[in-house]
């Protein structure tokens, strides 16, 4: 019991990491990518809204950590032994991005060395969800084996796949299309650079329907415990409300309706990460670990789940303050 | 063996460059608050300048601290997997209420920095009150989990399984109190002694400069404080090793043979094969007097334990002269400003105490640096105590050269550039008294 309740709340914190610290590292990628006569403008709005927040997003990732490590020991050992070349790689982009980024934030003199800050901090925020996805794919794919604890298929297995890569890609272009969303709501006192993130986050929700599809056909050959899951019962009535909200958000896009956008892309993410959570329960590891069998010690999983409620009760009022004082203008009641 | 020596390297760097600013994270709050304080009660602006300068460099140091923090949750399963199957479920639970105590302080910094103008004046000090508290709590979480590696407590070891865990028990370990009373004050006393020698350079310049005498007031005020308290801390962790790892502690002081009225050994050039060492300052009977608080108690020596359950004396005893001389060092100075104060009721700026007090600013963290290689490296062979080797422990994942030697490439590059942020950081403002 404990360890699905856990599961779940490791499950609700990677949809808040994606949310937030997603929207953060598709933040960057635009970054990289600002052009045309408000490129300036564009990097400092998005400077500007992730600023107070990326420190407390990036915790969300810390927490589903913590809880693998304290709540699933051995399951924590294996993925970071069979995924121990991507997850290196993330590490590095992940010191990359915070470093850069507060160092370009407060180094004031606008030269050379702070463009090369930049283009680092962009850099690492395109590579950073590619990995992330890219082991989140991996450990799907049925091709990470695992004999009496111990990672017998090697360490290229799961993460080396099409299917993988595909989950990488996407894992970039849903943060890129979440941040320019989110951003054409920040950019609400700038018609000129609002106007840049509406037809960026058009692209991207145009762009991420193919996508999303071919990463669903990549599954058939790739992921084939995970595509199974799909086929569920509670599959199609998901992935009718994906599609719907994609609709809905294009046309909110569309008619500058920005709020009820982001309201719509927030939803959209949730649903594809609770339904690929769905699907791929109960394995940790696909096919050899469940989370019951990784699960540790019953007075451990009972007291992790203690406190996580006693945190969570502590620490919710204080993320939403955070957000509360710097987003307040921006809830969809307040938008014309 | 090639890949257990880079796994033990890898860890070592990262941990050697977190511990910098995670005690930064701890100590700059503080100083931050402090300074705010001050403000709201006498309403110099220089304070107020004082402390959006101070949570500018925490801002920066904090980032740094947040993301090295994450390398290292990452590499307990990267470079240590058998030995996270084995304790994460005894001591995740410090590690989950540190993950809470680091949300509380990301958020409430994030606030901090950020609000200025955007609450009243008494919640936004608050909101920085809340950051020092939860840094410092953070501390407390993981030295409670280290102190656990060498205190292992709170389950039964049955054929190699861990059975009976019992979480809070093992939190409740016998080194966790006074590790963690320990290396506060070390932070404290840290980042103290290098902030105050930060602007001590600046007061030498311009000794009429508000902003760096008021922040040179504070930043001494919270080293001499904690120095005394951290000498009477580190004599109780010194007796308390002494009895709950005599190994560890025999090579801290370099001590061979089992004997009473131990000698107390400083410096030297230990020698395992000849069990002795050369060219050491001794003073009669201290160790025994130091470990047990009599001078002809029975000091345990590395001679009681196989060979294989030693540690590296050398660098175990080095590093604990050097934290120690550190310790001494920095205590001198403190009964020197102290003394200069009571003369004068002023805040001493005599030039040479300015310059002795520069020349400490890395005093402290040499210190802890020294400090986490007695801990770490006196618990070798062990990575729990008496438990699990850390050979055992290493993961199977082989080239762990390539990483090793990125992430120094990376430590590198980042020290660099934040040695330069800070430089540019503060020469833009150290001209003079300005706002006031």
């Amino acid at each position: 019991m404990y360890e699905t309740i856990l599961a779940l709340v490791m499950l609700a914190a990677l949809v808040l990491y994606a949310l937030f610290a997603g929207a953060d590292y598709g933040g960057g990628m635009w970054d990289l990518l600002a052009f045309g006569p408000n490129r300036r403008q564009q990097r400092d709005a998005i400077a500007d809204a992730i600023g107070p927040v990326w420190e407390a997003n990036h915790v969300w990732l810390i927490l589903v950590i913590v809880l693998l490590f304290s709540a699933f020991p051995p399951a924590f050992g294996m993925i970071m032994t069979a995924l121990f070349m991507p997850m290196i790689l993330i590490l590095i982009g992940i010191v990359l991005r915070g470093t850069t980024f507060v160092f370009r934030k407060y180094d004031l003199q606008r030269d050379a060395v702070h463009r090369r800050w930049s283009a680092i901090f962009g850099i690492a925020s395109f590579l950073t969800p590619f990995f992330l996805g890219l082991s989140l794919g991996a450990l799907a794919t049925g091709d990470i084996r695992v004999e009496e604890g111990v990672i017998i298929s090697g360490f290229y297995a799961g993460w080396t796949t099409a299917f993988a890569v595909g989950c990488g890609l996407f894992a970039q272009g849903l943060f890129a299309y979440l941040a320019a969303v989110y951003m054409t709501v920040e950019t609400e006192d700038n018609p000129a650079v609002q106007r840049d993130f509406q037809i960026r986050s058009l692209i991207s929700a145009v762009t991420l329907a193919p996508a999303a599809l071919l990463v669903y056909l990549l599954a058939g050959d790739g992921a084939p415990y995970l595509f199974d899951g799909l086929s569920q019962w509670w599959s199609p009535p998901i992935g009718a409300a994906v599609s719907l909200l994609g609709i809905g958000a294009v046309v909110a896009l569309w008619v500058r309706r920005f709020a009820w956008a982001r309201v719509a892309a927030v939803l959209q993410v949730t649903l594809i990460l609770v339904g690929w959570g769905l699907a791929q329960f109960p394995y940790v590891i696909v096919p050899d670990v469940t989370f019951a069998d990784a699960a540790t010690a019953p007075a451990t999983l009972r007291l992790l789940t203690l406190i996580l409620g006693a945190g969570t009760v502590l620490l919710l009022p204080a993320f939403a303050y955070l957000f509360y004082i710097f987003k307040r203008r921006r809830l969809p009641a307040d938008s014309r | 063996m090639e890949d257990f020596f880079f796994a033990r390297s890898l860890m070592a760097l990262s941990l050697a460059f977190h511990i910098v600013f995670a005690v930064m994270g701890i100590g700059m709050p503080l100083l931050m608050a402090m300074a705010e304080g001050k403000y709201l009660r006498t309403k110099e602006p220089v304070y107020l300048d004082l402390a959006k300068r101070w949570a500018r460099g925490t801002a920066i140091l904090f980032a740094v601290g947040a993301v090295s923090g994450t390398v290292l949750s990452f590499e307990l399963g990267l470079l240590w997997p058998d030995f996270m199957a084995v304790a994460g479920g005894v001591i995740g639970m410090p590690f989950s209420l540190e993950g809470f105590a680091f949300f509380t302080e990301a958020i409430f910094l994030g606030i901090y920095l950020y609000a200025w103008d955007r609450m009243p004046p008494l919640a936004h000090w608050l909101s920085g009150v809340v950051v020092a508290v939860s840094g410092a709590l953070s501390g407390v979480f993981v030295i409670t989990a280290n102190a656990w590696m060498n205190a292992p407590v709170g389950f039964d070891l049955v054929d190699g399984v861990i059975t009976n865990v019992d979480p809070v028990a093992a939190m409740m370990n016998p080194a966790a109190l006074q590790q963690i009373i320990h290396m506060i004050l070390a932070s404290y006393v840290a980042v103290g002694f290098a902030v105050s020698a930060v602007h001590a350079f600046f007061l030498r310049k311009d000794r009429t400069s508000t902003f760096h005498r008021y922040a040179f007031g504070l930043a001494l005020l919270m080293a001499m404080v904690s120095i005394p308290l951290e000498l009477v801390s580190g004599d109780r962790i010194a007796k308390m090793t002494a009895v709950l790892q005599p190994p560890k502690f025999a090579a801290m002081e370099a001590h061979y043979h089992t004997e009473s009225g131990a000698p107390l050994v400083i410096g030297g050039l230990p020698d395992d094969a000849e069990m002795e060492t050369r060219y050491a300052l001794e003073i009669p009977y201290g160790l025994s007097f130091l470990a047990h608080g009599d001078v002809g108690a029975e000091v345990t020596g590395l001679d009681a334990y196989p060979r294989d359950e030693w540690p590296n004396v050398t660098i175990v005893h080095w590093a604990f002269d050097i934290m120690v001389g550190c310790g001494m060092m920095m205590f001198v100075l403190a009964l020197w400003t102290g003394w200069k104060w009571a003369r004068t009721r002023r805040l001493p700026d005599d030039p040479r105490l300015l310059l002795a007090l520069i020349a400490a600013g890395p005093l402290g963290f040499i210190a802890i640096e020294a400090g986490w290689i007695v801990t770490e490296v006196g618990r070798q062979p062990w990575i729990i105590w008496g438990v699990l080797r850390t050979e055992d422990a290493v993961t199977p994942v082989s080239g762990l050269a390539a990483p090793f030697i990125a992430f120094t490439v990376l430590y590198v590059f980042l020290s660099v550039v934040l040695v330069f942020l800070l430089k540019r950081q503060f020469l833009e403002t150290h001209s003079g008294n300005h706002r006031s």
